[in-house]
This record gives structure tokens, sequence and C-alpha cells, in this order.
């Protein structure tokens, strides 16, 4: 069931959490919510689920208005960070805890938690208690248990936060395959670009309560819609320089701008990310830095190097791949040329 | 509470870290304070909420503020003079105060040499016996106050363990001042130990470590740095234990033998006064008392606040050192 | 931390000695005292005076006082630690502060001050009296005055957990659809049991040996409102000491057991916290 948020704004004293926040959220999709903390982007999930009552604006769930409904009545599944298990009550007390307030009668309770705890593969543990399972068990049971009641949509808050690295790769990977199975409509809250990509349909990207940006995470990962979005999302070589009728110039290079068509200069911020610069040997063409490798370091699945511009003295990262490495034979100390295949151009607004 | 004290007892680094993490948590919460008003999940209705308040403060109001207001008009009936003159101008109520504050003190001395040693081995070392020693000390808590009158006079009363001996000696100590001392002794004894021992929990042996590291005796490690860091919290214990001291009655009046002038203490003269139908009298006493207890119902407060704070901060300094 | 490493410290032997000699002389002699003179008494002579019927009536009084008090402290403590806990009204602070009141008021100001207020031109008793409700020199006093006296031990035992609740985990339950009547029953409730046990058997502990209140309020008439502890007092100003410590002995013997279950509960309390 899709969700609509409209124009939602949240202050707590002189803090504005949101402010007019617009959100779309597909029926049967699994949608990130990305943001540095402090975004809005939690309070936006609690605002939906009912937690928290918005300032201004409504909430719409598959057509109808929630906006003044309690969290009870709404029938969502919300996912705290912190699991928020019931530490007196077994796994499967848990779990049917939903079923039970609801007063379904016993032996389909039973029936219905048996196949929930096989759905988050926890079969057989419950009679456990929340203090006898890892960090990741605890996820799964409070999984299973906002699951429950059949919910209409299910909300998750920073769903991996708690959890190690290792435990955290398996569960992502798991997540997404669980919500292909049921496809129940999923909005979660993560303040890691990494984590949203690789789970999440769609990409909401949020900044001081606001909205920057939304799409799938390969838009918005090749056509950040500003400066914020495309520093947040992944490591970025920032360049000052100036725009003016469609060409942005800094240093010795200028790089195509057309939707910047000034008369008159402007000053603008380039962004190029570290793999969409090139280095060569030799000075190619119109435009390419000149610049000294500072230190290279080849352990990983991409070798990155560090180098400073011989003019300005900024200090750039580069990843290439060992293949291009080997070919080069960069070293500590070595002259090069640096160019952008591609750059983005900001013009104004938002500046690192 | 003594369970709470073990698990202080586990390796520091872990409370250490677990305070430091929440300290971080605080400084992240900061810009969403208030939030924890507005959570509506964990609200109540209005209507509940009203209610509630309200019949909380109706019983407190009548189990505990109309009787503190009764104590003192009833004091007062027959005006500010002869209020005073019921406390000044008899001489057996002058005694009972004298005497009630001697056998606080006296009590009250006694309790801090015994909870300052018996919180420091508690708090500092482990040994066999420990959990039992623990258990022991809360005995006289619940013990009642009669009974504790009675063993004292099973054991110096005349036909008493020890009677005959101290009789042949002129020693007295029932009926007198010295038995008032022993059972106001009993009756307090856990206070000053209860208040220390988590006290001295939570702000764990580093410092004293330290300083025997640095060459310091046992005495100077006492004085110039296990009294300064629990000066508060012995307070706190010095307070409710001479609050019960002054206050207490049933163990004082089985050793006292009930004679006006001698052992009456305040207490005891409340309850003479009653039988002798000098109401005002009574309530007289009882406002001094009363009063008394207010008082340390306002340092109690006070002081848990400093306690508090005393806490917080040898965890952190604690914490710091961690890094 | 092993026990080596916490002998570094110097002072054990000073510390845990003073303790033991205080300990032994203060409360262990005198304890002993009272259980060497119970066994110098015949079982007959024993019996006879526990099992007399004013001694069972006494007794009997005791405990269902004292149980009732302590059960009534339960239901007034959890109101009091909810709302003092929960909610925001004026003079919160001074309302929390009185709380401890009864453990800071001498017995005997409490117990002279309950008579007062609820004999027929009292200012409770003037209200209460016409309407057939008699609390002074009546069992009902005696309960009366035992729940002032228990007032503060349930509420400090339930208010420290009902604060360290986590808020998410009512929100929990409120987003599965429980209200707020579920909620409360099914997922704080079960948590605040063991602290109101534990409240309850201190309450219940202070309620049996309690004797300076009682004696004022209750009239000490035989049979009727007379309490073990006054029975005691009785015996002994009788000079009969074998009596006295026959009935000494049930009380501290219920004491005792009291207080290890106190710290039983207060075990299972410290591990479902």
């Amino acid at each position: 069931m899709s969700i609509t948020v409209r124009n939602v704004s949240k202050r707590f004293g002189n803090f504005a959490a949101l402010d007019r926040v617009s959100v779309d959220v597909p029926g049967g999709s699994l949608v990130a919510l990305l943001g540095p903390s402090g975004s809005g982007k939690t309070t936006l999930l609690r605002i939906i689920a009912g937690l928290e009552v918005a300032d201004e604006g409504e909430v719409h769930c598959a057509g109808e208005d929630i906006t003044r409904q309690r969290p009870g009545e709404r029938n969502m599944g919300f996912v705290f960070q912190h699991y928020a298990l019931f530490r007196h009550m077994s796994v499967l007390e848990n779990v049917a805890f939903a079923l039970r307030v609801r007063g379904r009668p016993e032996s389909s309770i039973q029936e219905r938690v048996r196949q929930l705890l096989h759905l988050v593969r926890l079969d057989g543990l419950e009679r456990r208690y929340p203090s006898q399972l890892s960090g990741g068990q605890r996820q799964r049971v409070a999984l299973a248990r906002a699951l429950a009641a059949e919910p209409r949509v299910l909300l998750l808050d920073e769903p991996f936060g708690a959890l190690d690295a290792k435990v955290r790769q398996e569960l992502r990977q798991w997540l997404r395959h669980l919500h292909d199975d049921i496809g129940v409509t999923s909005l979660f809250v993560t303040h890691d670009q990494e984590e949203a990509f690789e789970v999440a349909d769609q990409v909401v990207v949020m900044q001081r309560g606001r909205v920057e940006q939304t799409g799938t995470p390969q838009e918005v990962f090749e056509h950040p819609a500003n400066a914020f979005v495309m520093d947040f999302l992944g490591n970025v070589n920032v360049f000052h320089g100036r725009v003016q009728s469609g060409r942005a110039r800094f240093g010795s290079l200028a790089y195509p701008c057309p939707e910047y068509q000034y008369e008159e200069e402007r000053s603008a911020a380039v962004y190029v990310r570290p793999h969409e610069l090139e280095i060569d040997r030799n000075a190619t063409g119109e435009g390419s830095l000149p610049a000294r490798v500072q230190h290279v370091i080849a352990a990983g699945s991409v070798a990155k190097i560090q180098v400073l511009v011989a003019d300005s003295g900024q200090d750039l990262a580069i990843e290439m791949s060992r293949e291009r490495l080997a070919e080069l034979k960069l070293q500590a100390g070595d002259s090069v040329y640096v160019f952008p295949r591609r750059a983005h151009v900001f013009c104004g607004e938002y500046c690192i | 509470m003594h369970e709470f004290a073990t698990t202080l007892l586990e390796p520091e680094p872990v409370a250490a870290h677990s305070t430091g993490k929440d300290h971080e948590q605080a400084l992240l919460a900061k810009p969403l304070a208030g939030r924890a008003q507005l959570r509506r999940g964990a609200e109540d209705p209005p209507l509940v909420r009203w209610a509630l308040t309200l019949t909380a403060i109706l019983i407190l109001t009548f189990l505990v503020i109309i009787p503190v207001a009764n104590v003192f008009a009833q004091a007062l009936i027959d005006g500010p003079g002869v209020y005073w003159h019921n406390l000044v101008a008899d001489a057996d109520t002058r005694h009972a105060i004298v005497l009630t504050l001697t056998v606080a003190l006296v009590a009250v001395v006694l309790n801090v040499i015994f909870g300052v040693a018996a919180a420091r081995v508690i708090a500092r070392f482990r040994f066999p016996g420990r959990t039992l020693l623990v258990t022991l000390i809360d005995i006289p808590f619940s013990v009642s106050p009669v009974v504790a009158g009675l063993c004292f006079v099973l054991l110096f009363g005349l036909q008493g363990f020890f009677g005959g001996w101290l009789q042949e000696h002129g020693i007295k100590v029932l009926f007198a001042t010295p038995g008032l001392i022993l059972a106001t002794s009993f009756v307090t004894f856990p206070f000053v130990a209860r208040e220390l021992i988590p006290v001295m929990e939570a702000i764990g042996p580093d410092e004293e470590l330290a300083a025997l590291r640095l060459g310091a005796s046992g005495w100077q490690i006492f004085w110039r740095v296990t009294m300064p860091n629990i000066k508060w919290g012995l307070l706190y214990g010095v307070i409710l234990c001479n609050a019960r001291a002054m206050g207490e009655f049933g163990a004082v009046y089985v050793v006292s033998g009930h004679i006006a002038g001698s052992t009456d203490t305040m207490p005891l003269r409340v309850e003479r006064l009653f039988q002798e139908s000098q109401s005002a009298a009574s309530f007289a006493v009882a406002s001094v008392l009363t009063l008394l207890a207010l008082v340390t119902l306002a340092l109690k407060v006070g002081l848990e606040r400093q306690t508090r704070r005393q806490i917080e901060q040898g965890s952190e300094s604690k914490f710091q050192g961690e890094h | 931390m092993s026990t080596a490493n916490q002998r570094v410290l110097p002072g054990f032997s000073l510390s845990l000695g003073y303790t033991l000699f205080y300990l032994t002389l203060l409360v262990l002699i005198p304890l002993g005292a009272c259980f060497v003179k119970a066994s110098s008494l015949t079982f007959d002579q024993f019996w006879a005076t526990v099992w007399s019927e004013r001694a069972c009536n006494a007794y009997a009084l005791t405990f269902g006082a004292a149980f009732i008090a302590a059960f009534v402290n339960c239901l007034i403590g959890l109101l009091l630690a909810w709302v003092l806990v929960r909610y925001e009204f004026p003079m919160k602070r001074y309302f929390d502060a009185i709380v401890d009141l009864p453990l800071a008021l001498p017995t005997a100001v409490a117990g002279l001050v309950y008579a007062s207020l609820y004999v027929p031109n009292g200012w409770l008793g003037q209200v209460l009296v016409p309407l057939g409700i008699e609390a002074a020199y009546t069992r009902l006093g005696i309960v009366l005055v035992l729940i002032f006296t228990g007032l503060p031990f349930v509420v400090r035992t339930v208010q420290p957990v009902l604060e360290n609740f986590d808020p998410e985990v009512e929100e929990a339950a409120a987003s599965l659809g429980a209200t707020r009547w579920q909620t409360f029953r099914r997922v704080l409730f079960p948590g605040l049991v063991p602290a109101l046990l534990t409240g309850f058997a201190l309450a219940l502990a202070r309620g049996l040996g309690e004797y300076g209140s009682v004696v004022f309020i209750s009239g000490n008439i035989q049979n009727q409102t007379e309490i073990a502890p006054f029975l005691i007092v009785a015996k002994l100003e009788e000079f009969k000491y074998g009596e006295a410590t026959a009935l000494a002995i049930v009380l501290l013997v219920f004491s005792l057991v009291l207080l290890g279950l106190i710290n039983l509960l207060e075990r299972w309390s410290k591990k479902h916290a």
C-alpha cells in the first residue's frame, strides 16, 4: 500500500526537524530515507507511524488520510533501532503480542508465529528470551513481531545500526530477499549510503529537515540534484572555479556545463569523484593539471592514489583499477597530469 | 540493593565504557531535547493523567500533609505563649530534649565509625562470607524495635545474663543512659553503612590505588582520598541515622524504665504527656520532632543531588582515565 | 577482580576486624541472648505462651494489619511512583520529597497525631465518625497508621524501575495495536512485579515490628486491638521475661525469614532489570 506524505512540518522547540516535507512511497516498494544525523529522517518515520504528531501537513496511506490516527489504528509494523523487544516475554510471546492484543484465537496465533519464525529463520527459538539471543537474532525477532499482524506498511529505523559489520552485510541481503518474498511496502531509515543503495528501490536523500532528492540509487548517484547530495554520497574532490556561458573554468581546466548560460562570470564548485579523475604521464590536450604523486595505496580491490596539484597545492584523491596502476607504474614523487573524465558543476548555493 | 553493589564490583572497564557511551548518547540526543514529552505512543490520555495526579495528591494530603499540619495546630492551640512555656518551663521536657540529643550524638558517632569500616571492607575487598556480612548488617532493619529492646533487657536486666555482675560492680546499663544508647545504636545500626556501600562502589578504588602507588600510607589514603570522596554520602547517612535515633520509640521504651527527668527521651516524653492528658504539651514536644523531620527531609533532598553529582564526577574521571 | 588484586589496599584486617567486633557486640550477642533465653524454656512453656488465646489474637492482628497495610501500600505506591515519574504538575518536587516523611518522622509523633485526627472531634473524625467510620482505637486505625509508616517503601523501590523503562518499548506496544491499558498490563506491569514485591516485603517487615505509632491509636484492648509487640512489652512490665522472650522469638523468626526473602527478591529484580 502506498504512503504519501504532504507538506509535513515538525518543530522541537526552536529546532525545525522537518520543514514542509513531501514524500511518495509507491505500494510494494522498498524505500530508503537517507541522510546525516539530525536530518529529520527518523522524525519523518515516526510521524508516518503515528508515534509523533506533525505540526502541519498530512499523511495518507492507500489514499486514506491517517494524519489523526493513533499508532495502533494505523496497522503499520515498526522496527526500532534498538529493537525494543519485551524482555520479560519469550520470542513466541513477543511475536504473538500484536495478535493477542487483537484477541485472535490462540490456535491461529501459534500457527502464525511458527510461520513468521520460519520466515525470519528462527525456527525452534520460541522459548528463548531476548537476553539469550544475539544482536542479529533480536533484529529478526523485532521484524517478525512487526510483521505478525500483517501490517499495511513496514517501517524500520536504522535497522542495521546496532549490528557489527559482518552481520550487517548478511542482514541487508536477507532483508532485500524478504521484501521480494512478501512484497510489503517498506520504508527504512539509514545514514549509510552504501546500505541505501544496496537494499532500496528508491532513495530519499534528506538534509536539515528537507528532502534534497528522490530517485533510484543510480539516478541519485549519477545525477545528484545538488552539491549536498553529491557530497553526501561518497568521496568527492572539489575545485573552486568560475562559470560563464556554459563553461566552467578551474585552474588550467575547462569543463562544459550547458545548464549555466550566464553572461557574466559566477563562482562555482566543481565536484569530481575519485574514480572519475584520470591520471596520465603526459599532458593530454587542453585540460590537464600538472601534479605530483604523494602516496599510492595498492591494497584493496581498487588502487587509491593521493596527488598534490602543482600550482594550487590542492590534494586530490584518485581511484583506478589495479591493472591501470600496474600499467602506469606510479610511485610516490612521480610527476603526472590529472584531468576529469566527468564532473558536476554547482553554481551558487551549497559549498563545502 | 546489595546485588547492585556486587555488580559494580565487576571489572571496571565495562562500567567506564558504558558511561562513555551514555555520555555520547546524551550529546547526540541534545538537539532533540524535549522529545520525551512528545512521545505519543507512551503517553496517557489527559483524563487519565488528571485523575491519577489528583488521586495521588489527595492520598499524600490525607496521609502526610494533614497530619503534619495537625501537629502544629494542636501544639499552638492555646497560643504561642503556652507553646513556649510547654517546651521550656517543664524541667522534665527540658531534660528529655538534652537526653535525646546526647543519646543521638553518641549513637551516630558509634555507627559512623562502624559504617565507614563496614562500607570499606565490603566495597573494597573480596573475602569469604562477604554476602553474609551484608545481610547481617541489615538485621536491625527488620527486627521489631521492641524485640531489640527485649534483647538488651535479657542481657543487662537484673535477671539477665550480665545483670548480677553489673550490679555487684555498681554499673547501671538498663534504665539509664548507656541502655538508651545501646538500644538506639541497635536500631540505627545499618543506616550509615547502607548509604556508604553503594557510594564507595560507584566511585571505585582507582584513586585509592593511585595514592597507594604514589607511596601514601593506609591512614593517609583514608583521610586524604577516601573520606573526601565519600563525605556527602556519609553526611546523608548521618542525617538519616540521626533522624531515626532521635525518633526511636519502641526499643528505647523497653530499656528506659520510663523514669521522668531521668530516662525519658523526647518521643517517650510525648507518650507520657499524652497519657497524662496534657495534649498541648505533648504536641509541643511532637512539633519539635516534626520540625526535625522536615529539616531532615530538606537536607536529604539537597544531599541526594550532591551525592549524585559526586558519583557522576567519579565515574566521569574514570572514563577519561580510560583514554 | 581477583582476591589478590583486591587485597592490595591496606587496612583490610583492621576494617574487617572492627566491623565484625561491633556487629557481634551490638547485634549478634543481644539476638543470641534472646535465642539462648528462649532455649531455656521447655517446649510446653513456650507453646503455652505462644498459643494462648491472647497471643494468637495479637499475632493475627499484627500479621493481618501489616499484610493489609503492605498491600494497600503496593497500590498507593504504584500510583504515586507512576504519577511522580510520568507526569508534570505544580510543586511536584515537594510532593516527591514528602513521600519520605514517614521515614524521618518519629513513629510516636505519627501515632499521636493519627489518634487525634480520627477521634470524634478531630479534624478528620468530625467528618468520618458520623459516617460510621471510626479509626481511633480500632483496627482500622492500626492499618491506617501502618499504611503511613510503610508509605515510602513501595514508592522508592518502584520509582527507579519506572524511570529506567525504555519509552521505545511502550511505543512498540502502541504500534503493535495495544491500547494504553493493554500496554500497562502486559508490558509494563510484569517488569514492575519484582520491585513491587520487594516494596511489599519491606513494608510488611516494618509493619510487623511497628510499635511506637500503633500504641497511640490502637487503644490496646486485649484480644481486640492489642498487637504482638505491645503484648511483649506488657509481659516485660509484669517481669515475665520468659513469656516475653517466647513471644518475641516468633516475631524475630518471621523478621529474619522476611529479610532473607527481601534479599532474594532484590537479587531477582536486579537480574530482570
